[in-house]
């Protein structure tokens, strides 16, 4: 079996303390200190380049940090199988050769074991994911036959196939439509149910004072963390955003940042 | 239809023509398994660079050995597998890009092998079967070579299959399921090593990147399921070595360079058919 280990339940998921994060000398994330509970759902938002992706992966356990500690229930996050990190779409080959089905069964391989195939169990366990997240009806689609929506539901299928307890989403909202959007959040809210912890980076701040139980703002440090109404203030704001934005009153009274954000162009650095 | 049949029977009743046939299927179906993985990877430049690395390795065994065909299998299994890392620990360094330092090595090393080869006085024929193959030339002993090792390939290939298919999609969801990346990523580079040491009589160490990358690629135009990319191209590979072999057969065509062209035209066949499809 690969490596898979039990975890300590009186100990937070996550416990993140006084990691720093350098590429080639220059800082990517400064002394980032938290933990987070069971269960709980956190946005992470910040200007490009603050350090959502790297912090996701730091914590997944695939980029060593430079300082600090990561505890995933009490033990380092590389004995854990049980940690999804969902990229973002931009960072996939879409034309790779496999099927809905082949990509969440792939959620599976440490399950598995080496050298054993598929049963009928892993297909059912494939089979009831998709319909979880509503895409019971595309296990045969080609990956590339997929809507932006479709495509992240199909991680988060892989993610539960994972039998994920960690779920870390990077950007999953950019570049859907709203009523995708709208639908992702809602998916999000019944996996509160299955206890799994869920962190997603991303650029809307209404959404995440609207859809989490707390929002990190980061810019290389922690700027703020806490509940919505603390953090999007606007002298924390200023501090994350800099010059690059500017308040709109948002819809539920809350601030909006309107910065210079897009997916495109940054990301040919990313592993 | 009997004149077809005899066309068709004729040259098999020659032993080298047999040992020939079988060798360029099996060499075809190796190269276009492994293949899959180096088109789906993008790695046929290192598959290119791989097989030119090789050459030092083989003119060391020319000249030790004074030509024996049947060592040199061992001359170049050994030199494979330690460019394959070798090159694989090169493309970590970030001091010079990775395509950069490939070229480097591989154009050195392949001068290299052309000078060690160059000293022996009547070298051309041999440094030629070298570059473009000799798949007459097999040796019945050369055949269970190419039969072994080339079991050992596709046996293992198919061990590790969902492993090699999840890193190869997604290299950071393989990190997070820990499975062993590096250890993975090193067997696949061996399992290409070891494809061109199998592949070395049949198309030479010039034309190898053409039997690792076109069945695969012409596959993939055609299909959207590995599997079945595995089996077409293993399919078009088989084929390009028999209708290679009777074209190099009656028209007197060099015999690496006749499957090779018959790939490419299976490939451009393909694509056009592809083309036509989307209008
Ligand atoms: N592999 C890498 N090598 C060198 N620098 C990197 C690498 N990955 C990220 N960086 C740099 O580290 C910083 C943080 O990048 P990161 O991708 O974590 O930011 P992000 O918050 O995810 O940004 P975005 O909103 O654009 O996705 C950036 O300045 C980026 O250029
Ligand atoms: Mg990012």
């Amino acid at each position: 079996m690969y490596p898979h280990i039990s975890h300590q339940k009186d100990k937070p998921i996550l416990d993140v303390r006084g990691v720093s994060v350098r590429y080639n000398g220059r800082v990517a994330l400064d002394d980032i200190n938290f933990h987070l509970h069971v269960g709980e759902r956190v946005a992470v938002v910040g200007p490009n380049g603050a350090g959502k992706s790297t912090l996701f992966k730091v914590v997944s356990g695939v980029l060593p940090s430079n300082a600090g500690v990561v505890t995933v229930s009490g033990s380092e996050p590389t004995v854990h199988s049980c940690i999804a990190y969902i990229p973002q779409r931009s960072q996939v080959d879409w034309n790779f050769p496999v099927s809905v089905a082949d990509v969440v069964m792939m959620g599976r391989s440490a399950k598995l074991g080496p050298f054993n195939w598929p049963r009928k169990r892993d297909w059912d366990f494939v089979n009831q994911a998709l319909k979880t997240v509503e895409i019971g009806d595309l296990s045969n689609r080609q990956i590339s036959q997929l809507s932006g929506g479709q495509q992240q539901r199909m991680f988060i299928a892989r993610a539960l196939a994972q039998e994920a307890e960690l779920m870390l989403m990077d950007e999953p909202l950019t570049g859907l439509d709203t009523p995708a959007q709208e639908g992702l959040l809602d998916l999000l809210d019944t996996l509160r149910e299955q206890k799994v912890t869920v962190m997603v980076a991303t650029h809307d701040l209404e959404q995440a004072a609207k859809h989490f139980d707390r929002i990190m703002l980061l810019n290389k440090k922690i700027v703020a963390f806490g509940e919505a109404a603390v953090v999007l203030h606007s002298d924390n704001l200023l501090h994350a955003y800099g010059g690059r934005f500017r308040t709109v009153e948002g819809k539920s009274g809350l601030l909006t940042v309107d910065d210079s954000c897009c997916d495109e162009g940054e990301h040919d650095h990313i592993h | 239809m009997i004149t077809f049949i005899n066309w068709l029977v004729e040259p098999l009743k020659y032993e080298f023509m047999m040992r020939g046939m079988i060798a360029a299927i099996l060499v075809g179906i190796v190269c276009a398994i492994v293949g899959t993985y180096v088109v789906l990877r993008g790695m046929a430049f290192f598959g290119d660079a791989l097989a030119h690395t090789i050459l030092p390795g083989i003119a060391i065994g020319y000249l030790i050995t004074g030509g024996a065909r049947d060592t040199l299998f061992w001359w170049a299994l050994g030199t494979a597998i330690i460019a394959a890392l070798g090159i694989g620990a090169i493309s970590k360094q970030a001091e010079i890009k990775e395509d950069t330092a490939i070229g480097i090595i591989f154009a050195g090393m392949f001068a290299l092998g052309i000078a060690l080869i160059s000293t022996v006085r009547s070298y051309a024929v041999d440094l030629s079967h070298f570059l473009f193959g000799d798949v007459l030339g097999v040796s019945t002993q050369s055949l269970w070579l190419i039969i072994i090792f080339g079991a050992i390939v596709l046996l293992t290939i198919a061990a590790f299959y969902k492993e090699f298919l999840t890193l190869s999609f997604d290299p950071i969801l393989a990190a997070t399921l820990r499975l062993p990346v590096n250890l993975l990523n090193n067997l696949l580079l061996g399992l290409i090593a070891v494809t061109v040491a199998v592949s070395l009589q049949t198309v030479g160490v010039a034309l190898m990147v053409a039997m690792l990358v076109t069945p695969a690629a012409t596959a993939y135009l055609l299909t959207q399921r590995l599997p079945v990319m595995m089996a077409l191209a293993a399919f078009f590979a088989g084929m390009a070595g028999v209708i290679g072999l009777y074209l190099s057969y009656y028209l007197s065509i060099a015999s690496g360079a006749a499957i090779v062209l018959t790939a490419t035209v299976f490939f451009m066949l393909a694509f056009l058919w592809k083309r036509m499809k989307r209008i």
